[in-house]
């Protein structure tokens, strides 16, 4: 049976007038994924770094396998893996003595749990006397990953591990992140991008310090009741405006090479298209489609207005 | 402090241009530090309307590129012909002929709407005259009216990066480039931001974009895709999606920055 | 203990991988000591004097002698009267003027204490106190010379300032100054950057986060550069001593203790700057106007104290570099012993367990 790792109850940040975090509430299972997925200023930093016990909440309280993160922080900072927005290394140390180093202040020898970042510290292993600074993207999310884990933390924090970075890292971090799972390690992962949110067993839809849903992202693909179509038309733009201005529509945004449409009542495709290729005159092609994460985040955002 | 006469844009913008169809045209354009090429010999061509991403793995090469198409680092070798300018032998004039919004979207976040318009509108010369009806358009277009006397840096991310996007056009350039101009930003701000793309393309503003969001580059007229220094695809998505089989621009840039 | 040491070897590689900065800190210290030595001297050579002499004796004209044949005045002319002293400084022509009463051998043989009017050119004082210091130094020793001769004895009077130093030599001014200033500097000023550099990057953060306790991250971060400050400081004596051929009469101890205390009160004013700031710009901003400015102006290094108005003088209590100078000269220049300059070793303590306590307090556990 799955239990409880992390609770948060009715967790409120404000700064000043700023109310970065409006009362949060969810729990995460141990040796689950986790992720936080909203735009920047959705609080998705502020909350993980109340997690780790570098901020102290307002209101509200939450505990990491039963200890609170206000008073029990020192013992909990033994247990948390953390990698920061920004990878957080030496760039003018190098990328072995940027792992010892993480290691030894976390009381941790690196022989003992190279097991748990051979996959992917063997990936940088031949720069290993490379300045952490002189390597790219990808390695330095590599190696601070590594860096984070070599205490072979319970839990692991990562803050938008995959910003600016190519598709390629990205997919591969992810790769790494499903099988540090398989060892039973609870991973609180942060992300503006939505495609990303299928990747995690459960996700928590942030925006403005809000949690608008949470779910596993199947579930929320399968809550999604408007009727959705994928449009395909010869002039994009004319038939984005085109549709924007007909009477059926609910939305419509761009999404990839097709347009999605939601609209009000549901239609067969083949009318639907007739309709559309009438109002706009160019050749359309319409089809019913589900939705994907991104849409509901749309949906839900704009169902919050 | 406005300038009321600028000659050497006057100049500039009343230079007839060669009317190449082209804004811009770059042949076996390279550059080297040291001994490690960073670009090498790229020759592409974009035309005038067209949105044109720029996509590549980090360190591949983008950022360098271009730096050397807007003037702002020389190359070791090759041709670059940007807005009708060698940006070898032009630098200078090719800046004022170019839009550029980064990602950092360089607006002063202790100014006002109105001073930041009015801002750039100085740098890039426009007669004092016609500033003020200027900044009144585009704040009108924008629909920032109610935002006129606000600090930039108490708005929403999402305006910020329409005012800049806006900014950088205040000159009229034929051609804008947009290093990541979405980053971090929700789905719908950023699907707001890609429609005043298409209208600035409709228009004929030549669009040159890079981005992560690879979604996006479905949305590009035709993308190139950077690989170590050289350019390994160009063609519109639909093409370079059929080309490897696959069914996403996605799929397609993991496909070649892998190798 | 062990990631004590560890976080002192990344500190250490921070310093050392940063050849520029490197060279910077090693460099300025003996960039400075030249600087101060060759071109800022406070030796003056060669000021033009008018003399008024009103009783035109055989000891004004001896007295006259003495002075002009030393390598500090020139003559530019004897004045007949009063009134043209005034034309003579107008013209710019003169730093100084003398002024022999009338009848002064022979008030001086009745042991009446005859009077020497010195003028000079306050527009700039210290060219002004440098000049006065100089002839009231060459009176005293031709005193000395006639009373010895003579038996004469009569009020005689000593000017402790120049006891030490006889030549009023600006070595013994400007060594101490430069160790003052340099160990600020590099004390001060780089560890509150060093710390601000930590929060900038974000590597604070994943510090906090882990078990270090903060005392440690301190001390951790200190060490290093107490190596380096006590590395610049000897720097600065050995160049002092066998350049500029400055004595250190007192205990080589004692000094250095000293001067550790002075770099460990430096230290801990740059990590209390540090826990007030967020960048390495406001840190460098806070320790150049905040600590330079004011240790340069007040500590007595080139303005004397003294002569400051009152309440510069008050606020010069509280600048550690000031009690620092007193020792430093106390016990290179007289040979001091510590009873001597008890007062000032305490008062340096105090303030760097103060700011120490303030430190620790301040400095973050969380981000807040």
């Amino acid at each position: 049976m799955s239990n409880i790792f992390l609770n948060i109850n009715n967790i409120s940040k404000s700064y000043g007038d700023i109310q970065a975090l409006k009362d949060i509430n969810f729990s995460v299972d141990e040796g689950e994924l986790f992720g936080l997925i909203g735009p920047d200023g959705a609080g998705k930093t502020t909350l993980i770094r109340i997690l780790i016990t570098m901020l102290l909440p307002s209101t509200g309280d939450a505990s990491i396998n039963g200890l609170d993160v206000v008073k029990d922080f020192k013992k909990l900072r033994h247990l948390i893996g953390y990698m920061p927005g920004t990878f957080s290394l030496y760039e003018d140390l190098t990328v072995e003595e940027n792992l010892k180093f993480f290691a030894t202040i976390f009381n941790a020898k690196i022989k003992d749990n190279y097991h748990l970042i051979k996959d992917i510290y063997q990936q940088i292993e031949p720069f290993k006397d490379r300045r952490a600074g002189n390597l790219s993207g990808g390695m330095k999310q590599k190696l601070a990953l590594s860096c984070a884990l070599i205490h072979k933390p319970d839990i692991l924090f990562l803050d938008e591990p995959t910003t600016g970075i190519d598709a390629v890292s990205r997919v591969e971090l992810w790769d790494m992140l499903k099988k540090l799972k398989e060892q039973n390690l609870t991973i609180i992962v942060s992300t503006p991008y939505m495609d990303e949110a299928e990747l995690c067993d459960k996700v928590a839809f942030m925006q403005k310090g809000e949690v608008m849903e949470i779910n596993t992202p199947h579930q929320i693909v399968e809550d999604y009741d408007t009727p959705i179509y994928a449009i395909k038309g010869d002039s994009f733009y004319n038939l984005l405006l085109a549709l924007r201005k007909m009477e059926l529509t609910r939305t419509a945004f761009p999404f990839g090479e097709s347009i999605h449409l939601t609209t009000y009542e549901e239609f067969n495709e083949n009318e639907l298209n007739k309709i559309i290729c009438d109002y706009s005159n160019q050749k359309t092609e319409t089809k019913r489609i589900k939705a994907n994460i991104e849409d509901c985040f749309m949906a839900k955002m704009l169902k919050n207005k | 402090m406005i300038v009321e006469q600028n000659p050497i844009r006057d100049k500039i913008m009343a230079e007839k241009t060669n009317d190449s169809k082209y804004v811009v045209s770059v042949k076996d354009l390279t550059k080297k530090f040291g001994s490690f090429t960073a670009v090498n010999k790229i020759s592409f061509d974009v035309t005038k309307g067209e949105i044109f991403g720029f996509l590549g793995a980090n360190g591949a090469g983008k950022t360098t590129a271009i730096k050397m198409l807007i003037g702002l680092s020389k190359p070791s070798s090759g041709t670059a012909i940007v807005a009708g300018y060698d940006v070898i032998k032009n630098p200078e004039k090719v800046k004022y002929k170019i839009g550029y919004m980064s990602q950092k979207f360089s607006l002063y976040d202790d100014l006002k709407v109105f001073e930041n318009i009015r801002l750039y509108a100085g740098i890039y010369g426009i007669p004092s005259k016609e500033i003020k009806s200027k900044i009144n358009n585009l704040i009108e277009e924008l629909g920032m009216e109610d935002m006129r006397n606000k600090l930039v840096g108490d708005l929403p991310l999402g305006w910020k990066q329409k005012l800049a996007f806006a900014v950088a056009m205040v000159h009229d350039p034929p051609i804008v480039f947009l290093d990541e101009p979405t980053s971090g930003v929700d789905p719908i701000t950023r699907r707001q931001f890609w429609e005043m793309i298409y209208k600035a393309s409709e228009k004929g503003i030549t669009v040159f974009i890079t981005t992560h969001y690879l979604d996006e580059a479905e949305y590009c007229t035709r993308a190139s895709i950077m690989v170590d220094g050289v350019i390994e695809a160009l063609d519109t998505p639909t093409k370079l999606k059929e080309n490897l089989g696959v069914k996403s621009m996605q799929e397609v840039f993991v496909k070649l920055a892998r190798g | 203990m062990k990631a004590f040491w560890a976080f002192i070897k990344k500190e250490y590689y921070h310093i050392i991988r940063d050849p520029r900065s490197l060279l910077i800190l090693i460099g300025m210290p003996i960039v400075q000591v030249i600087l101060f030595g060759f071109a800022i001297t406070n030796e003056i050579v060669d000021a033009k004097i008018s003399i008024l002499d009103k009783s035109k004796d055989q000891l004004t004209q001896e007295i006259s002698n003495k002075i002009l044949s030393t390598k500090y005045f020139l003559l530019s002319e004897y004045l007949e009267s009063a009134k043209q002293i005034e034309g003579s400084f107008r013209k710019g022509k003169i730093k100084l003027a003398l002024v022999f009463e009338e009848n002064f051998a022979e008030k001086f043989n009745r042991k009446e204490r005859p009077s020497i009017q010195i003028i000079t050119d306050a527009t700039d004082p210290n060219t002004a106190a440098t000049l006065t210091n100089y002839i009231n130094k060459i009176l005293l020793d031709y005193q000395n010379e006639i009373s010895i001769s003579t038996i004469a004895p009569k009020g005689i009077e000593v000017i402790t300032r120049m006891e030490y130093n006889p030549q009023l030599k600006g070595v013994y001014l400007f060594v101490p100054g430069t160790i003052v200033i340099i160990l600020m500097l590099i004390s001060a000023m780089m560890t509150s950057i060093s710390i601000a550099r930590e929060k900038e990057k974000g590597t604070m953060e994943v510090l906090l986060v882990s078990p270090l306790k903060p005392f440690m991250i301190i001390a951790g971060k200190v060490i290093p550069y107490i190596a380096l400050s006590l590395i610049n400081a000897f720097t600065i004596l050995l160049l002092g001593v066998f350049v500029f051929g400055l004595p250190i009469r007192g205990d080589y101890f004692l000094l250095l203790f000293e001067i550790t205390l002075f770099i460990i009160t430096s230290l801990s004013l740059g990590i209390f700057i540090s826990t007030l700031v967020k960048t390495q710009q406001e840190a460098l901003l806070i320790s150049l106007m905040g600590l330079m400015l004011p240790t340069i102006i007040l500590s007595g290094f080139i303005y004397p104290i003294e002569s400051m108005p009152r309440i510069l003088q008050y606020i010069s209590h509280v600048i550690p570099a000031k009690w620092f100078l007193i020792m430093i000269r106390n016990i290179m220049i007289k040979g001091v012993e510590i009873s001597y300059i008890l007062k000032e070793t305490l008062i340096l303590l105090g303030m760097t367990l103060v700011l120490m306590v303030l430190s620790v307090k301040k400095f973050k556990i969380r981000l807040e």
